[in-house]
């Protein structure tokens, strides 16, 4: 059991299945295999933006920009289909793929080239990104009847019982584990957030991997804001509203440190899933809606509070290791 | 000497041309928040149809390009200046108007706001849209009237402390006995979030296998209601209503989604403030109690603060829905 307690994950997944016993004492619906899989695919875009997110944290950086960056591209989306209903859907997510990329590039430029903290660069890019919705836009909103069927049927489309939105999600999973664990781009951004100083004697230029880092963040918030859109059927400037706070809480709750080079795709996962259940939970077991904000940032603490607890002890341990190696 | 003689003879006439000018047209300014917006075209179309009606009225649809309180100032000075008779005004700001139009009535000319009110100090009366007793049973009434056996409905709110929201609920709660059979089985909140609403959406139909309703007196929350209830495929056994803009609302009321929902008609709101106005230039006096003629709308009686409501919201379906959706 101590074994089990001590991996990160194994430990969010007995977690996840408390919770879920848990509410299926109050509900029992919620346990049927359908209305998880539901759960799974409302929590898809919230792990793909985790994804992003975590490589970003990983590196000693943040992205407080990814909520705005997906209500842009969003909007950009709804906006090329509106005026051009013809244009293949693909194409179209190709696009605001690029545009998020680019998007989050001017973070990283400006985090790589300038030193300017991350914090304040991705909370201005924020605004800027908000207000450049409200420029596009006029603030008027693109409605359901304005987007094409495609348009809206994609995330939708059922392949093998399950909405390509959660295949989507999946597949941005398996390409995430691939890009951590088996490119050069993956370790250095272990690298260079767990020693930035260590990082560069080896060779690793610090300022592109973060720059890749968020351009990476970018194109995952560029294609979540395609599949928000369409899922929601409606653009508008405020959409995903304070949503980068789910997406660093579900990095926090996932094991990812704040501190940067400590995290994995699987504890990033799990912290979306886990915020994903309860916020999918909390309208089905009946309970204030005040108690559900506090419920909420309980969760998120106790989970700092864990992670806290769990880095001091990964601490001694790669110390003991590292003795071990020289002795 | 010679410029007290000018003053005066300035006086005179300038007395002698308000006095033609009253005899002949009548100048009612519809002040509005910015040019180019569909809402407020509209309320220009119900005004035009209101000076036709009466005849001896010009109506002057005016506002700055965008929706700023000193565009809307530089606005009334130059109304001033053309010395019309009433400007009725829809406002950027409560407060800061309040200057400008006070020398608006220094100068004998009628003010009153609509849609967005101004300071009690800066206007002679307000006219609000409708009311909150009106729009909390319109709500009501739009579910009950497509479910002649009664059953379930539940409401989806904005966020749990938004005034509006929790007054036109109460206001619902209230006149609920007269609605036979509706039984309200839940309240939630999707906080103006899409997302949060479409997630309420989806627990309200899996905790409530019967619901017949969704009522969202929100423009976020109706929306997002709808196409959860389209993606659970519960199109024709949950009908959403609500308080939504035309524009946003087209796509499901065609789907089927949603039968019918209502807001407020930006022309007869136009109107009606075209027509008080008109009262007021005829003579008619903004006072607590006093009842202000609106043509074809009725009357509007002011409570002791010096606002009234229009009248109940206007319903919008399938028939008029697509017309509407052009204008905002």
């Amino acid at each position: 059991m101590k074994l089990l307690l001590k991996n990160r994950e194994m430990l969010l997944v007995v977690a996840i299945v408390a919770l879920v016993a848990l509410i299926a004492l109050r509900f029992p619906p919620f346990v049927t295999p359908g209305n998880l899989a539901n759960v799974y695919n409302d929590t898809s875009i919230l792990i793909i933006l985790a994804l992003g997110q975590m490589a970003v944290i990983l590196t000693r950086c943040i992205d407080l920009s990814m909520a705005a960056n997906l209500a842009l591209s969003g909007m950009v989306a709804a906006m090329i289909n509106a005026a051009m209903p013809g244009l293949p859907i693909p194409l179209v997510i190709l696009i605001v793929m690029a545009l998020g990329a680019v998007l989050g590039s001017i973070n990283g430029l400006l985090v790589w080239k300038l030193d300017i903290p991350p914090i304040v660069v991705t909370l201005g890019t924020l605004t800027i990104y908000r207000g450049l919705i409200f420029l596009l836009s006029g603030g008027a909103w693109i409605n359901a009847h304005q987007m094409s069927d495609a348009f809206k049927a994609l995330p939708r489309t059922a392949v093998l019982g399950f909405p390509l939105l959660s295949w989507l999600s999946l597949v941005i999973i398996g390409i995430m584990v691939v890009v951590m664990r088996r490119t050069p781009l993956g370790r250095a951004f272990f690298a260079v957030g767990g020693n930035p100083h260590a990082a560069v004697y080896t060779g690793i230029d610090v300022g592109r991997t973060r720059f890749f880092a968020y351009c990476l963040s970018g194109t995952l918030a560029g294609l979540a804001g395609y599949l928000w859109v369409s899922r929601y059927a409606v653009a508008y400037v405020d959409i995903a509203a304070g949503f980068e706070l789910d997406i660093i809480a579900a990095c926090v709750i996932g094991g990812i440190s704040i501190a940067g080079g400590i995290g994995s795709v699987g504890g990033a996962v799990l912290g979306a899933l886990f915020l994903g259940v309860i916020k999918n939970a909390l309208p089905v077991i009946n309970i204030s809606p005040f108690a559900q904000m506090a419920i909420s940032g309980t969760v998120i603490i106790i989970a700092v509070a864990v992670n806290a607890r769990a880095e001091k002890r990964k601490g001694r341990v790669i110390l003991r290791k590292a003795e071990a190696a020289h002795g | 000497m010679k410029i007290l003689k000018t003053l005066l003879v300035t006086a005179a006439v300038s007395v002698a041309m308000m006095a033609t000018a009253q005899a002949e047209t009548k100048k009612i300014a519809l002040v509005v928040k910015a040019l180019g917006i569909g809402f407020f075209e509209a309320a220009n179309k119900g005004a035009q149809e209101a000076a036709k009606e009466l005849g001896d009225v010009e109506v002057i649809y005016t506002g700055p390009t965008t929706t700023t309180a000193e565009g809307q100032i530089e606005v009334i000075n130059s109304l001033i200046a053309q010395k019309v008779d009433a400007i009725a005004v829809s406002a950027n700001d409560t407060n800061a108007l309040v200057p400008a139009l006070k020398k608006a009535m220094d100068r004998g000319i009628k003010v009153i706001s609509w849609d967005s009110g101004v300071a009690p100090e800066g206007r002679s009366m307000h006219l609000n849209p409708s009311s909150n007793p009106l729009i909390g049973n319109m709500i009501i009434k739009l579910a009950a009237d497509n479910l002649p056996d009664g059953g379930d409905v539940a409401v989806l709110s904005a966020t749990a402390t938004s005034t509006n929201q929790n007054v036109w609920i109460e206001e619902m709660t209230k006149v609920l006995p007269n609605y036979k059979g509706i039984n309200v089985v839940a309240t939630v909140y999707g906080d103006d979030l899409a997302d949060k609403s479409y997630r309420e959406t989806q627990g309200l139909i899996q905790s409530h296998p019967n619901l017949k309703a969704i009522i969202a007196p929100t423009s976020v929350g109706i929306v997002a209601a709808a196409q959860a209830v389209t993606d659970a495929g519960k199109v024709g056994q949950i009908n959403v209503t609500g308080l939504g803009l035309p524009s946003e609302m087209a796509g499901h009321v065609k789907s089927g989604a949603s039968k019918s929902f209502a807001i407020w008609n930006p022309i007869d709101l136009g109107y009606s403030a075209t027509m008080i106005a008109y009262d007021l230039i005829g003579g008619a006096e903004a006072k607590p109690g006093a009842e202000l003629k609106m043509g074809r709308m009725g009357t509007v009686k002011l409570d002791d603060k010096n606002e009234g409501a229009m009248a109940d919201p206007f319903i919008y379906d399938a028939k008029n829905v697509e017309e509407f959706a052009k204008i905002f």
